[in-house]
């Protein structure tokens, strides 16, 4: 399965198990996308870290 | 049996443990708090169990005590997370129950800030009370630096960046550990190795097998039972004289890196925690 990154437009691979939520980094770009929906399949731009984010 | 992850954003670690499920033949549901609307007057539960594993504190901060109070078995549950968000309470948690740390105040101005830095000696470490990753943790090795980074804390910051978490700096041997307890055992450790102060392996650390035998997984159940136990991750430094102190510990733990290293399956053994809290076998 293939798709377009939002931001830079280069060819994604990915995973056949992708999630809703996911995050996957742009090879190209390196910018961080986020699994919008699977079905049908859309990618945005993941939302930047925010403060109270972590472990 | 009802068992749901409560996260948003699935970072590898999410994806592994939904695997680690699906491995054992249990369905989950997702509950993201972004699609929801939380009764905060009650109503009955509708899971048995919610593993959370949210990126935000916030979430989880306040998801948490709703499911509870609907009735519903968090893992971790909603006060060990409350306590391991905040550095002071957990802070106070790890005293209170004897676990050593290095020294730390608090202080809620400037001046106070500073007067506290320098009480502990150069170089300390000023860390915000809520925050990961090693995200604006500064260290701070003369009074300059101290004058700078308090000022902009004040003047920048919102409110939590003027409550001055202040630590005395551990010249640790370019490394420290983390260590994994699952439940009352430690299932695996790490060293984080760095050219830089800051070993997180977000910050690009690198992990090595850590022993977890003996002294390491001793201190770090102590530390995980002092929080109020569950599935957490234990950072711990070297003293120069030997001695093993705990900086923090984390509720919604990383480990992509950790599984190599370890050998060991963290996610299956998250899971199999998660599903002896629904069989009741975990008080």
């Amino acid at each position: 399965m293939t798709a377009v990154c939002p931001e830079c437009e280069g060819p994604i691979r990915l995973a056949e198990d992708l999630m809703e939520g996911e995050i996957i980094p742009c090879g190209d770009c390196g910018a961080e996308l986020e699994v919008l929906s699977v079905t049908p399949l859309k990618l945005g731009l993941a939302p930047e870290v925010q403060e109270d984010w972590g472990e | 049996m009802r068992i749901a992850v409560l996260c948003s954003q699935i970072r590898v670690e999410e994806k592994l443990i939904f695997q680690a499920f699906e491995r054992r033949g249990v369905s989950v549901e997702r509950l993201d708090p972004r699609n929801q609307v939380f009764r905060l007057d009650g109503r009955p539960a509708s899971y048995d169990v919610v593993l959370d594993r949210s990126i935000r504190y916030s979430h989880s901060l306040y998801v948490l005590p709703i499911l509870e109070r609907w009735g519903v078995r968090c893992v971790n549950r909603a006060a060990v997370v409350a306590t391991c968000g905040d550095k002071v309470l957990t802070s106070l948690a790890l005293s209170r129950a004897g676990v050593p740390t290095p020294p730390t105040v608090l202080a809620f101005t400037r001046e106070a800030a500073l007067a506290a830095v320098e009480e502990l000696g150069y170089p300390a470490v000023v860390k915000p009370v809520v925050g990961s990753w090693g995200r604006l943790v500064a260290r701070v090795h003369d009074r300059d630096a101290a004058e700078a980074v308090l000022e902009d804390r004040e003047t920048l910051g919102d409110w939590h960046h003027q409550v001055f978490y202040v630590q005395a700096y551990v010249p640790k041997p370019g490394r420290d550990i983390r260590a994994f307890v699952v439940g009352d055992e430690p299932i695996g450790a790490i060293y984080r190795t760095s050219e830089h102060w800051i070993t997180n392996t977000a910050r690009g650390g690198r992990a090595s097998r850590c022993r977890v035998e003996g002294p390491v997984g001793d201190l770090a159940v102590r530390a995980a039972q002092a929080v109020g136990g569950g599935i957490l991750a234990v950072d711990i430094v070297e003293a120069p004289d030997g001695r093993l102190l705990v900086l923090e510990v984390n509720h919604a733990m990383e480990f992509r890196n950790s599984i190599e290293p370890t050998g060991v399956d963290i996610p299956g053994r998250i899971v199999d925690y998660v599903l002896r809290v629904a069989r009741g076998e975990v008080p």
